[in-house]
């Protein structure tokens, strides 16, 4: 028998991965039949799932950490047993403002230090405090541009606006000239530049190089009473996760996503960060970038603890939210390792042993702990250098001027 | 009690307006979600503010009320979080409701069934205009196939339409389909 399963996204490069599970027969396998709505804001998205006119959702990370806390509106215990991908942001700038910045756009990627101190003093140069354009307040996107900013002294309530925007609206935003620069999930980094107004300043990736993302989130009760949906999901998530990471699918999963009912953008826009390769600027050659998003590679879906901590911690840290032990807590729980390990014990992907490591620890591919399999992790270092320690989140924090 | 609607399109906006002024409220602005209107709304301080849920600005408007010390400490989406009818009536309609904090819930209520039934009559009236633009495209579409019949084949009009119809029923197509592929072939053929 089918079970029909509603999921809610936004229209993103990295909804790939519930995209090809269901056009791609690896749900149907399953006996799930899911029928993925197009959401236009968070907003919208968040109350869909936690109102229960979706079972799940493709959503911000650290928006399902929020709602859990009850920081963003009706508050609703949400649960990520699954990650759907890791990077995959971009911060562009318009033109005018990323010409007081090192003039070669690659050069800018490769060193995110000596640009965020160059970006310090562009503030100082511009017409107006700088505008730039964030999805949410509570996405991985702004979490990791004030992370960036605070780096060189730039304090992200004072020295800049953030401006929440949707990603569909950016483009025409920077054109206008509402916005001096925006951080977003492709393709519309990628469309900003290809219109000419903006180039790359900065991208997720050379920021933490394995930068918690989007998750699947369901309503907690949900979660608990519908245990074998879920890992029938689960199991279908992973394989569809497997497809996307493999090169020779690229091409027919940027057609995918290409498609109005998904993201509605052209293919080989689409196509270019799927693949690994950025422009920087426009008519610039393409600088390569293969872990610019991972979808399963590894362990990429697994929802490791200390990545929520990692999210509790900025929350704290930007005033966001009062910390306490029982907070702590419950921002953990929103991760579910468990449940991944329930769903996916079968299957031949590797396993990790924990729930939780030093996040920013590894500086080479490195082979750790699996229950079967080989994982080897890549290396996840924040560009500064700092390690979190999910067991010592006061000493890391003590660690920031702000 | 001033109410605020948030809204791109013209049209569903009026209806909206239409319904509140009719119930007898009268202080109703239209702002549309484009460039300064956080700012706008900011200085209008309304009570309740209505929008399309399906608005790609409501995370816009959200993070406004989040920061805004114009109106204080609001808001809580939908008028009664325990009203689960009530809240799945205005996430199927479309609604989205913000209002001020210590507005009382008897005084808001009635403004959201308004907006609930206003923005499904407005759907309701968007699907008949899309279903009468269809059956106009599709007319225009048989008249032509008709003509290209009643010239290639010196057929009377009403002889012309038997022959679309019953070529349709044995394919089981919409006549509209069948007028549609003659109309390419025929372009492809070079005729008229």
């Amino acid at each position: 028998m089918t079970t029909n399963l509603r999921i809610a996204f936004l229209p993103l490069n990295d909804v790939a991965v519930l995209a090809a599970a269901r056009e791609r027969g690896f749900a149907e396998e399953e006996g799930l039949a899911l029928d993925l709505v197009r959401t236009t804001s968070w907003a919208t998205l968040r109350d869909r799932l936690v109102y229960g006119q979706v079972q799940a959702a493709h959503m911000l990370a650290p928006l399902a950490v929020a709602v859990t806390l009850g920081l963003s509106q009706q508050p609703a215990a949400l649960a990520a047993p699954f990650k759907l991908g890791v990077n995959g942001n971009m911060l562009v700038m318009a033109k005018d403002f990323a010409a007081a910045l090192a003039p070669d756009p690659a050069a800018r990627l490769a060193d995110p230090l000596g640009t965020a101190h160059d970006f310090a003093a562009a503030i100082g140069l511009w017409r107006r405090k700088p505008i730039i354009g964030v999805v949410h307040r509570f996405s991985s996107h702004a979490l990791m541009l004030r992370y960036w900013l605070a780096s060189a002294g730039i304090d992200p309530d004072r020295d800049v606006v953030l401006r929440v925007l949707p990603p569909s609206l950016t483009v025409e935003a920077i054109h206008a000239g509402e916005i001096d620069g925006f951080i977003a999930g492709e393709p519309w980094g990628s469309a900003a530049i290809e219109s000419g107004r903006a180039e790359a300043v900065a991208i997720g990736q050379r920021i933490w190089q394995r930068g918690v993302e989007k998750v699947l989130a369901f309503r907690e009760p949900w979660l608990e009473e519908n245990p074998e949906t879920t890992d029938r999901l689960l199991r279908a998530l992973a394989r569809a996760a497997v497809w996307c990471d493999e090169p020779d699918n690229r091409e027919a999963l940027a057609d995918i996503l290409a498609d109005p009912r998904y993201v509605g953008q052209p293919s080989d826009l689409i196509l270019r960060t799927l693949s690994g390769t950025i422009v920087p600027r426009a008519g610039d050659a393409a600088v390569s970038c293969p872990d610019f998003v991972l979808f399963s590679r590894e362990a990429t879906p697994f929802p490791w603890r200390s990545q929520a901590l990692w999210i509790y911690s900025q929350l704290v840290r930007w005033n966001m939210v009062e910390p306490s032990a029982e907070t702590e807590a419950r921002a953990a729980a929103v991760f579910r390792p468990d449940v991944y390990r329930r769903a996916l014990a079968g299957s031949d992907l590797p396993m990790p042993g924990a729930s939780m490591k030093l996040e920013g620890a590894v500086g080479a591919p490195l082979g750790v702990g699996s229950r079967k399999g080989d994982l080897l992790l890549g290396p996840d270092r924040f560009f500064d250098g700092r390690v979190f320690d999910p067991e010592r989140i006061e000493d890391y924090l003590a660690g920031f001027a702000r | 009690m001033r109410i605020v609607i948030i809204d791109d399109s013209g049209l569903r906006a009026t209806v909206l307006e239409e319904g509140l002024r009719e119930a007898g409220y009268d202080d109703i602005h239209i702002v549309p979600p484009r460039g300064a209107f956080v700012a706008r709304l900011e200085r209008m301080a309304p009570d309740v503010v209505l929008m399309d849920l399906g608005s790609p600005s409501r995370d816009t408007l959200e993070e406004m009320l989040t920061v805004s010390r114009a109106l204080a400490r609001p808001i809580a989406m939908f008028v009664d979080q325990s009203d689960e009818a009530m809240i799945g009536a205005a996430i199927d309609a479309g609604v989205s409701a913000y209002v001020v904090d210590g507005l009382r819930k008897e005084r808001v209520k009635p403004v959201l069934e308004l907006a609930v039934r206003r923005f499904n009559a407005f759907s309701r009236m968007q699907t008949e205009l899309e279903e009468a633009r269809t059956a106009l495209a599709d007319r225009k579409v048989i008249d032509r196939a008709k003509s290209i019949l009643m010239n290639q084949r010196a057929l009377s009009e009403q002889d012309a339409y038997a022959l679309l119809r019953s070529t349709a029923m044995n394919q089981g197509k919409k006549i509209a389909e069948v007028a549609q592929a003659l109309i390419t072939a025929s372009d492809l053929l070079g005729g008229v």
